[in-house]
């Protein structure tokens, strides 16, 4: 079994073979940020320890993670407030971690938007022209276009006091990107705003950063945020990287229990495997693995109801429903199938039954690591 | 909530107090500052604007003042140009020696203000401890004489007295600036002196503002500092109030400068308090 603090698995996790699953156009793009095993302690406290990622141009990349896990102590590496214990950040030829912030081209988007409350919204998206010294006429063009851009320019002249939430995330939005950064961070930056408002952000945040082409570095704890926004995920976790992939890859093929369990519902069956044959209580499926434990993660819409659609190499398994969760057009039902056995299948709603027979393809039960406590 | 009886036994006595210890006095005040004096000493309650004419023909009631100003005025500007860049260290850079910093700022004021005055007159008297120092180094060969009783002995002594009470509001409001505006200016490539004077200074004028405001008030009615180390050149209005309702014994002249005091002062308070509110963006 493959070591998950061993650094040779993290490599493994970022190399471009990894990347090549988030997409034809990704694999293609030039490294722009490289962060090379960074590690940062506060006191005794081992914050992050051998974090490498790279992130490419033009791509959204999403830092995934529990709060406490490092994520935003790794995002405020990357923009200067903190200096990293031991590690290097690269972008592209240059060493950005020896450099001030204000020396790094790359912006960020404060988790609560940071906006400079004696400014007017226009004199705040202008702030980093102004202290670059452009010139004033092309200050004014600049903030008119990133305000319209953000549908922002009717409230140009208003104090940040004066507008709503979702308005002030949209400012520090243009705040940074007029400066036309290589890289935009984001630390949680729709936390603050309610479900619906939020949906629409993700949308529209999306949107725009195809437009504008950045790169952009999205901090969470929002697992389905990370999912529908993201380029690629890379999962944080007590200060090291879990598993780093499209959201379709990871989803699909988690790399540990762990990524199983945070990404979606999963089902955990720790296995016996013997001679190609794995078994769990009363559940067997062949497999291509040596002979062990091991540890499977079957996603719930992997388990159907037997008889819609079985195939001839599905595994069957009956069992009595303990408990129904109505989900709107799906439900999820908790299956009693002995033996400590207790299954949970993603079922179309409706299911009255109290007595029922599960079947999934033992294909779609994925060999998962396990993740080792980490303290 | 709370029943009648309950709420007149609260306010009551508060009310009763400011009303007997703060209103009355004023009322009597303005009351005497329309009086005159006889020749034969006694107070006459006859109504008249003789003491406010007095004070506008004779040069030395508003020179005084002006004086006392100026000296006022200097105060302030030592006691920010002192107080700002402390409370700015103090706020940003000192760290976990803030809490110990912040208390020796305050400790002086446990500290009599009488032997904080006195303590200037052994520092700057002719055989004082400065003079003897010059000597000693050779820097000059008599007693400097305009290091005491002088306006720059008032001045001196009040800047350190009241340089706390620019300190104090100063600090708060530093410490009131979120630090992620700090950090958001450096991100979008202010270097730090331009942070200082684009985000930190702007947001740190109503404490300027207050602190600004206490020294002057406090200084301008000062009257122990001009009588311990002011000399004759030195002297401040307050010390003419003092005169006059003593020795002098002219209490509605004294009446009246009180009331322009007050006035003044009370002006100068309404225009700071509009000033800060245009400047707080909470």
């Amino acid at each position: 079994m493959r070591d998950l603090r061993h650094p040779g698995w993290i490599s493994f996790m970022t190399s471009p073979i990894t990347t090549g699953h988030a997409g034809a156009d990704s694999a293609a793009r030039p490294t722009l940020l490289s962060i090379r095993s960074v590690a940062k302690t506060f006191g005794r406290n081992a914050v992050l320890r051998n974090v490498s990622l790279e992130i490419a141009e033009g791509e959204f990349l999403t830092i995934l993670g529990e709060s406490g896990s490092g994520k935003t102590t790794l995002l405020r590496i990357i923009a200067g407030f903190e200096t990293a214990t031991s590690g290097e950040v690269w972008m592209g030829a240059e060493r950005l971690d020896s450099q001030p912030p204000y020396r790094r081209r790359v912006n960020t988007v404060f988790q609560n938007y940071a906006l400079f409350p004696h400014l007017t919204v226009e004199e705040n998206v202008g702030y980093g022209l102004r202290v670059a010294k452009r010139p004033a006429a092309e200050i004014t063009a600049r903030v008119a276009e990133a305000l319209d851009k953000v549908k922002m320019t009717a409230h140009a002249r208003k104090k940040p006091s004066k507008i709503s939430g979702g308005q002030q995330q949209r400012v520090a939005l243009a705040r940074a990107l007029v400066n036309q950064p290589q890289l935009l961070l984001l630390d949680e930056p729709l936390s603050a705003l309610d479900a619906n408002l939020r949906r629409q952000m993700q949308v529209e945040l999306k949107s725009l950063q195809r437009e504008v082409g950045i790169a952009f570095v999205f901090v969470t704890h929002d697992q389905e945020e990370a999912m529908v926004m993201s380029d690629r995920i890379a999962l944080l976790r007590s200060g090291e990287l879990e598993q780093v992939a499209s959201p379709r890859e990871i989803y699909s093929r988690p790399a540990t229990a762990y990524v199983a369990q945070f990404i979606g519902h999963t089902n955990l069956l720790k296995a016996e495997v013997t001679a190609g044959v794995a078994r769990c209580g009363f559940l067997s499926w062949p497999v291509t693995r040596p002979d062990g434990v091991a540890l499977f993660s079957l996603r719930p819409e992997h388990v159907r109801l037997a008889g819609k659609g079985s195939s001839s190499g599905d595994v069957r398994v009956r069992g009595r429903v303990i408990h129904q969760a109505f989900q709107g057009a799906t439900e999820l039902i908790r299956v009693d199938c002995g033996g400590g056995l207790i299954l949970v299948a993603r079922t179309a709603s409706g299911n009255p039954q109290n007595d029922v027979e599960l079947e999934f393809a033992p294909s779609d039960a994925i060999a998962v690591l396990e993740s080792p406590e980490r303290i | 909530m709370f029943s009648r009886a309950y709420k007149t036994v609260v306010t009551v006595p508060p009310l009763a107090w400011v009303a007997v210890f703060l209103l009355v006095p004023y009322l009597l005040m303005f009351c005497y500052s329309f009086w005159s004096v006889s020749s034969l000493q006694t107070i006459v309650h006859s109504w008249n604007f003789d003491n406010y004419r007095d004070l506008l023909e004779k040069p030395v009631y508003w020179q005084t003042l002006l004086r006392s100003m100026w000296i006022a005025a200097r105060v302030t500007l030592f006691s920010l140009v002192l107080g700002y860049p402390l409370a700015y260290f103090l706020s940003f850079y000192a760290g976990r020696r803030k809490d110990l910093l912040y208390q020796m700022v305050i400790i002086p004021l446990w500290v009599s203000y009488l032997v904080r005055a006195y303590a200037w007159k052994t520092i700057l008297g002719s055989d004082g401890v400065l003079n003897t120092l010059l000597q000693y180094a050779h820097l000059t060969n008599h007693p400097l004489d305009f290091l005491l009783y002088s306006p720059f002995a008032v001045v001196l002594t009040l800047t350190h007295i009241y340089t706390p009470f620019t300190f104090l509001p100063v600090y708060a409001a530093l410490e009131h600036i979120p630090r992620n505006l700090v950090e958001a200016s450096h991100d979008l490539g202010a270097t730090p002196t331009q942070t200082f004077w684009k985000v930190i200074f702007p947001l740190s004028i109503p404490g300027v503002l207050a602190g600004a405001t206490f020294a002057f008030v406090l200084s301008l009615g000062d009257f122990l500092a001009p009588l311990l180390l002011g000399g004759p050149s030195g002297i401040m209005i307050s010390n003419i109030v003092v005169s006059l309702f003593g020795a002098a014994y002219n209490w509605p002249l004294g009446a009246a400068i009180s009331l322009c005091m007050l006035v003044l002062v009370v002006s100068l308070l309404f225009v700071s308090e509009r000033l800060e509110k245009k400047w707080s963006f909470s």
